[in-house]
């Protein structure tokens, strides 16, 4: 059998119910693991007493037959979760020895059903960045490398943490957020399966807000099976969210049938973009020929207003952010720097406690809401978003799930596009779209480039149509057969 | 409508950001750059279209008007970077 740290979760709780090894074994390996994996940075607090005390309560809980759905598996947590006790940064230096005194929503459901804490995971601060190389805490290497180089690469943010912690095999799954792509994009940088539920499927009660319209937790996996098993702790009303939907959680797992046979599939022909690699464009085709093989029927779609979603979102995402930022005022948590007057403190600790794309972003919000420029600004981008839904609504008329590429291309080096902030907005271009317009959207690692770095392909569906769109992907899963291993992994 | 070095000072102010005067230049020129890439939304006609609100069609839920927690004053303040007989300090704000 396979060391316990690198078992997929469906496997591992197969494991546990079989007696075969107790949560403890398990947490113990991923312990260990988590502190193989030191070089990469995924980690910014390493909890593994708490696990191995979660681990041991697990063990006692199923000797007395009481089996959650997660039930003795330990996870990573994105910094983004407040956890109760626990040391909670967002990746910025300004929630300095912030100890959430209460447990996100999410993370509590998580613990419900059983699992248990490894540690809380590096991430871009306050999730704004596509390289995981804005935290205050450093960069997060990638686990894989292009072939016959050792040239650190980036994990894809902003939950590059969560995905290198898994990717190396340090942790069969972790939690992710994703406002534009934070979860999908860095799925495809490291061969992961990333999903970003519809809107409001998850709630984002103790959350550590970015944009609030956007914003959504999913979880970060090896296996489509894992992400639908993770899925559906994670999910459900809360009441502390008033954007959370009271909708029944579907036993995500039942719906992965494999049968897609009549499924209409749309290929939106606005995601051909000039200059994408070829590499790119042949895996979208193989993936085109996968799900047709499978009985699938794809369906030529447009979605016109592609091309605008990007500018709309770095409009609606920064007017957000520069509200919600507002709080971070050195008075009541993190990081105060003393000042003359009480505005003096208020800019001297916002111009300390932030770094530069979370000041160039707070900036941007600020002027696109300011006297004078709402409406042609701010306005206008949420006049483009009704448009980029109208175009979904559309499509979906007539197809039960969109098939696109999840990046425009594979990891690039740690440092590599840093000059130009819009070349680094580019690499969510093929996200975006989801997220402003609420649907949920999925990333499956599907093939290796020619020096060797996995890429992703995304499935897009309707929105709380979780099972069809995981079913889908799936298909895509067993077709791609993709088993290539990262140059890292923990342990060996 | 380029955004220069006073543009800068001024978003600054509102925004309660320190931004050294040496630094206002190099970050005239970054939001300039963002600015005028969004710029294309201008393209579009949006006549007509009513700005999105939410994603989600659904009533906003309503809860009772009801104090729902409370005695909780040393959690509240636990993070404080300053407090004092279960306040949070501040700098003097009053002559």
């Amino acid at each position: 059998m396979a060391r316990l740290n690198e078992l997929t979760i469906a496997v591992a709780r197969d494991g546990l119910a079989k007696g075969d090894f107790s949560a403890k074994e398990l947490t113990e390996a991923s312990v260990a693991a988590m502190e193989s994996v030191r070089p990469l940075n995924a980690f910014i607090t390493e909890t593994p007493e708490r696990a191995l005390d979660m681990a041991q309560a697990s063990d006692a809980r199923r000797a007395k037959g009481d089996v959650g759905v997660l039930e003795g598996i330990p996870l990573a947590i994105k910094d983004l979760f407040c956890t109760e006790g626990v040391l909670t940064t967002a990746g910025s230096h300004i929630l300095d020895g912030f100890i959430p005194p209460y447990e996100s929503s999410v993370t509590a459901n998580l613990w419900r059903a059983g699992a248990a804490m490894l540690g809380k995971t590096n991430m871009d601060e306050f999730a704004m960045g596509s390289s995981n190389t804005t935290s205050y805490y450093g960069n997060v290497e990638n686990p894989w490398r292009r072939q016959g180089e050792n040239r650190p690469l980036v994990p894809g943010g902003s939950s590059g943490g969560s995905a290198a912690a898994v990717a190396a095999r340090c942790a069969p799954g972790a939690t992710g957020t994703d406002t534009g792509g934070s979860i999908r994009q860095p799925a495809s940088f490291t061969g992961l399966v990333g999903l970003k539920p519809t809107y409001g499927r998850c709630s984002r009660w103790g959350i550590v807000a970015f944009a609030s319209s956007l914003d959504q937790a999913g979880p970060l996996t090896r296996t489509v099976r894992d992400s639908a098993i993770m899925l559906r702790a994670m999910a459900g009303h809360d009441p502390k969210d008033s954007t959370s939907v009271d909708t029944p959680v579907p036993d995500y797992e039942a719906a992965l049938s494999g049968d897609v046979r009549g499924l209409r599939i749309g290929i939106p022909k606005e995601y051909r973009m000039e200059g994408m690699p070829g590499e790119i464009e042949t895996l979208w085709r193989d993936g085109i020929k996968w799900l047709e093989a499978a009985g699938a029927i794809t369906v030529d779609i447009s979605l016109p207003h592609t091309k605008y979603a990007l500018p709309a979102y770095y409009i609606v995402a920064p007017a957000e952010a520069s509200s919600n930022l507002a709080r971070y005022d050195g008075v009541r948590y993190g990081l105060r720097v003393p000042g003359a007057t009480l505005d003096e403190m208020y800019e001297a600790t916002r111009g300390e406690g932030f770094g530069a794309e979370v000041k160039r972003r707070v900036m941007i919000g600020t002027y696109v809401l300011s006297a004078g420029y709402y409406d042609a600004y701010y306005n206008k981008a949420r006049r483009v978003r009704a448009l980029i839904l109208r175009d979904f609504t559309e499509a979906f008329e007539n197809v039960d799930a969109i098939l696109t590429p999840t990046a425009p291309s594979a990891a690039f080096a740690i440092g590599e596009r840093m000059d130009d902030p819009i070349a680094m907005y580019l690499n969510d271009i093929f996200t975006v779209p989801a997220n402003l317009s609420g649907l949920p959207g999925i990333s499956v690692p599907a093939a290796l480039t020619g020096d060797g770095l996995p890429l992703g392909l995304q499935v897009i569906g309707r929105a709380f149509d979780e099972e069809t769109m995981l079913r889908v992907a799936g298909v895509l899963e067993d077709a791609a057969g993709f088993d290539a291993e990262p140059a890292f992994v923990a342990g060996r | 409508m380029a955004v220069d070095k006073s543009t800068v000072a001024h978003i600054a102010k509102l925004a309660c950001i320190r931004i050294p005067e040496a630094q206002q230049e190099a970050l005239a020129g970054e939001l300039n750059s963002i600015l005028g890439w969004v710029e294309q939304l201008g393209e579009l006609d949006t006549q007509g279209i009513a700005p999105m609100t939410s994603v989600v069609e659904m009533r906003l839920p309503k809860r009772v008007d009801a104090v729902t927690d409370g005695d909780c004053r040393d959690k509240v303040i636990a993070n404080a970077p300053e407090s004092a007989h279960g306040f949070f300090s501040v700098p003097k704000v009053v002559e």
